[in-house]
C-alpha cells in the first residue's frame, strides 16, 4: 500500500543527544525568539502588568512631584504589601479555576479574633497565642469553604459569597457594633511600621542572590545528570544582574532618609521581606511539589487530573485553607498598617485582591499564572490607588479606574486564552 | 493459545434505571490487539472506563493475570498496569508534554519534582515509538495538533512499563496522515508484548491492525472472534444486529 506511506517530516538533526529538544537548548538569540514566541501565542506572563506598572509609575511622577520621593516609595510598599499578600493567596484558588470572596472578610474574622483575646484589658490572652489561633481559624475557615466546594459541589462563588455576607455578622458579634481595637503589640505594629537597619536592607538583597543562584546551579547539575540540556548560562547572569540592580535600587532608595523634621527614618519595612520569603516558598510548592502542580492540572482539566489518579477533592480542599490562611496573613499586614480592627475591617479588600491576580496575568479560568504574578498585579493596583490619591481627585474615581482596569485585564486574559487554542466558552 | 491478561465474565454496570452493561464477557492477550466495536451508545466506553477503575462495575468478575482484582480507582488500575487513552484525550492543556506524561506520577527527590529525570524519560518513551512529529517535549499540550496529542497520550500510558493499553477511537479525529502514524504506533505496542484493546467504529483500521474483533451490542457482547476468520461484511452484520455469531468465543 504506496499510497498510504506516511509524509513524514524529516526528524530534526540531532547533534549529539539522541532526544527530543526541550526548548533549552541553543544560545541567548534561541531563547530570546522562543519567548518572543511564546508571547505571540498568548502567554504574556505578567508583561502587561510590568509595563503597566512603569507606564503608570512615569504617568504619576509627571504629575505629582511627591509620588516619586523616598517616603512616598515606602509609603507605596506598605500599601500594596496586603494587597499582595491577599492576591498571593487568592492565586491558589484562582489556579483552580475557582474564586474566594470571602478571603477579605476571613481576614477581618481572624483579627477580630484576634485582638479581642489578647486585648490587655479584657480576655488578655498572650498574643502569640492568639496569633496562632487567627491563623488557625483560617485554616479551619478554608477547610470550611473547600468541604463546600470540593465535597457537596457548590460553586465556589456562591459558597464565599454566601461567607462574604455571613461573616461581616460573625465579626460584628465578635467586636460588638461600632466596636474598635486598637492594636496593643508593638512586635505587630512593627511588621508595616518599622524598618530594617540598612546593612540588614543589603543582607537581605544578598540572600536572595544567593539562594536564586544556588538554586539555578543545583537545577542545572540535577539536569545535566539526568543527560538533558540545560538553558543557556547566560540567562542566570541576565537574570541575577536584574534582581541587583533592581532589588539595589530599591534597597538604596529606602536606606535613604525619609524622616520629616529631626526623626530619620530609613530602611527596607520588615514587611518585605517576610512577604518575599512567603513568595519563594509558595512559587517552591506550586512550581516544583506535587499539589502545587495538581492545583495547575485541575484547573487546566479536572476530570483529566481525576483519571490520572489525582485526588481532586483533597486538593481543592487544600487550596482552599491555604488561601484563607494566607489572607489572614494579609489581615495581620493590614492590621498593622491601620493600627486598629474595627467591625468593618477586611470587607472592602477582596475585589481589588482577585483584581490584582487577573492584572497580573493570572487566569481566572484557571491553570494559568504563577503566584508573583499576583504580587505584580498588586502592584500596579497600589500604584494606582496611590497616585490618584496624590492628585486629589475625588474618592470615586480611584474605584472607577480599578474597576476598569480589572476588566481590561480579564479581557486580556480572554483573549489571550483564544489564542493559546483555548475555546471562548469556559469549559 | 497463552492465557489473556484480562478476562471479564458477565461484567454489569447501570446508570439509574438505565441497564448499559448486561453481562459482558471479554478476554485481551499481551501482545495481541484485540478490537472492540459497536455501535454508538453500545457500552464501550462505559466497559473501558470500568477496567480503568474511574466508573468502577457494579457486577461481575475482573480476572487479571488468572487472579481476581477490584478496579475501584485509576491508581489501582494503574498499579496493575492497566493504562487508558480516552476518546477526549483528558490531557491538560496548560500543561507541557513533560507534565501531562507524568501526571500523578512525577519522579521527585525529597518531595521536589526531578525535571529533567522526567525530561530524558518522557523523551526517550517518545522515541522508542518512533514519534518525530513534536519538535520539543516542553511545548504546552494547547499547541499541538489533534495527532499529536493522541500520540502524547499513547505515549503517556506506556510510560511506566504499561500491561494493558486501552485505546477509545484513537483515530476518530485524525486525517489519513496521523491515522496511519497512531496505528502503527499502536502495532509497535503490542509488538513490545503490551495487550492492546483498541475500540474503533473505523472497520478498516480494525482489519488492518486487530488481531481478534469482540462486538458488543446493546449492552451484550455478541461475537468474538480472530480477525483472520472472519469478514467486515460479518462483523457490521454483528454491530447492527442483522446477524449472530455462532462460533466459540475466541
Ligand atoms: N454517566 C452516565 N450516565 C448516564 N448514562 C450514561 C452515562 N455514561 C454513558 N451512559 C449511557 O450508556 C450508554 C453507553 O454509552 P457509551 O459511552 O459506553 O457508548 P459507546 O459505545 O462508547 O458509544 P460511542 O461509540 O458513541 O462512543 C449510552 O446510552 C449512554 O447514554
Ligand atoms: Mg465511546
Amino acid at each position: 500500500m504506496s499510497a498510504t506511506t506516511v509524509p513524514e517530516t524529516p526528524a530534526p538533526p540531532q547533534q549529539g543527544s539522541d532526544l527530543i529538544g526541550s526548548g533549552q537548548e541553543g544560545g541567548l538569540l534561541d531563547q530570546v525568539k522562543g519567548y518572543l514566541q511564546r508571547l505571540r501565542s498568548g502567554e504574556m506572563g505578567a508583561l502587561p502588568a510590568v509595563l503597566g506598572f512603569v507606564v503608570l509609575s512615569g504617568l504619576f511622577t509627571a504629575l505629582s512631584p511627591y509620588f516619586l520621593t523616598e517616603r512616598n516609595f515606602a509609603n507605596l510598599l506598605t500599601q500594596a504589601a496586603t494587597l499582595v499578600m491577599l492576591a498571593m493567596a487568592l492565586v491558589f484558588v484562582i489556579l483552580l479555576g475557582e474564586i474566594d470572596l470571602s478571603a477579605g472578610v476571613t481576614a477581618g474574622v481572624a483579627m477580630s479574633l484576634f485582638v479581642v483575646l489578647s486585648d490587655p484589658g479584657g480576655i488578655a490572652m498572650n498574643w502569640i497565642l492568639a496569633l496562632i489561633i487567627a491563623l488557625l481559624s483560617g485554616v479551619a475557615i478554608g477547610t470550611f469553604i473547600g468541604f463546600f466546594v470540593s465535597r457537596v459541589g457548590i460553586p465556589s462563588f456562591v459558597v464565599t459569597l454566601g461567607l462574604f455576607l455571613g461573616f461581616q455578622g460573625l465579626q460584628l458579634i465578635i467586636i460588638g457594633a461600632g466596636g474598635l481595637y486598637r492594636i496593643q503589640q508593638p512586635e505587630i505594629l512593627s511588621i508595616q511600621n518599622s524598618n530594617m537597619p540598612p546593612w540588614a536592607g543589603w543582607v537581605m538583597l544578598a540572600v536572595i542572590l544567593a539562594v536564586s543562584f544556588g538554586m539555578s546551579m543545583l537545577d542545572r547539575r540535577r539536569r545535566t545528570r539526568a543527560g538533558v540540556p540545560n538553558r543557556t548560562i547566560a540567562l542566570l547572569w541576565i537574570r541575577l544582574g536584574l534582581i541587583a540592580v533592581i532589588g539595589g535600587t530599591v534597597v538604596a532608595l529606602l536606606n535613604q532618609n525619609r524622616g520629616t523634621g529631626f526623626l530619620a527614618v530609613s530602611g527596607v519595612p520588615i514587611v518585605v521581606p517576610i512577604t518575599l520569603a512567603i513568595l519563594w516558598v509558595g512559587t517552591l510548592v506550586l512550581d516544583r511539589t506535587r499539589f502545587g502542580r495538581y492545583i495547575y492540572a485541575i484547573g487546566g482539566n479536572a476530570e483529566a487530573a481525576r483519571r490520572s489518579g489525582i485526588k481532586v477533592i483533597g486538593i481543592k480542599w487544600a487550596a482552599f485553607a491555604v488561601c484563607s490562611t494566607l489572607a489572614v496573613v494579609s489581615g495581620i499586614f493590614s492590621a498593622s498598617k491601620v493600627g486598629s480592627v474595627d467591625a468593618a475591617f477586611g470587607r472592602d479588600l477582596v475585589l481589588s485582591g482577585v483584581a490584582a491576580a487577573v492584572v497580573g496575568g493570572v487566569s481566572l479560568f484557571g491553570g494559568r499564572g504563577r503566584l508573583i504574578h499576583g504580587a505584580i498585579g498588586a502592584l500596579v493596583i497600589a500604584v494606582i490607588t496611590n497616585g490618584l490619591g496624590l492628585l486629589n481627585l475625588p474618592g470615586g474615581v480611584n474605584f472607577l479606574v480599578t474597576g476598569g482596569v480589572l476588566i481590561l485585564a480579564a479581557t486580556v486574559d480572554a483573549v489571550s486564552r483564544v489564542r493559546a487554542g483555548g475555546s471562548i466558552i469556559r469549559r | 493459545m497463552s492465557m489473556p491478561i484480562i478476562e471479564l465474565t458477565d461484567v454489569k454496570k447501570s446508570f439509574g434505571p438505565v441497564s448499559v452493561l448486561k453481562g459482558v464477557g471479554l478476554k485481551v492477550y499481551p501482545g495481541k490487539i484485540t478490537a472492540l466495536v459497536g455501535d454508538n451508545g453500545a457500552g464501550k466506553s462505559t466497559l473501558i472506563k470500568g477496567l480503568a477503575g474511574v466508573q468502577p462495575y457494579d457486577d461481575g468478575v475482573v480476572l487479571f493475570n488468572g487472579e481476581q482484582v477490584h478496579l475501584h480507582n485509576p491508581r489501582e488500575a494503574s498499579r496493575l498496569g492497566i493504562e487508558v487513552v480516552y476518546q477526549d484525550l483528558a490531557l491538560c492543556d496548560n500543561l507541557d508534554i513533560v507534565q501531562n506524561m507524568f501526571l500523578g506520577r512525577e519522579e521527585t527527590a525529597t518531595g521536589i519534582f526531578d525535571e529533567g529525570r522526567m525530561e530524558r524519560e518522557a523523551s526517550e518513551t517518545l522515541r522508542s515509538l518512533s514519534v518525530r512529529t513534536v519538535k520539543s517535549v516542553r511545548q504546552k499540550v494547547s499547541s499541538l495538533s489533534g495527532g499529536q496529542r493522541q500520540t502524547v497520550a499513547i505515549a503517556r500510558s506506556v510510560l511506566k512499563s504499561a500491561t494493558v493499553v486501552i485505546l477509545d477511537e484513537p483515530t476518530a479525529a485524525l486525517g489519513v496522515a496521523q491515522t496511519e502514524q497512531v496505528l502503527n504506533l499502536v502495532k509497535r505496542l503490542a509488538d513490545s508484548g503490551v495487550a492492546v484493546l483498541m475500540i474503533s467504529h473505523n472497520l478498516v483500521d480494525v482489519f488492518q491492525v486487530a488481531d481478534y474483533i469482540s462486538v458488543l451490542y446493546l449492552g451484550q457482547m455478541v461475537a468474538s472472534v480472530e480477525a483472520s476468520k472472519t469478514t467486515s461484511d460479518d462483523v457490521v452484520g454483528y454491530i447492527t444486529g442483522s446477524k449472530t455469531y455462532n462460533g466459540e468465543a475466541a
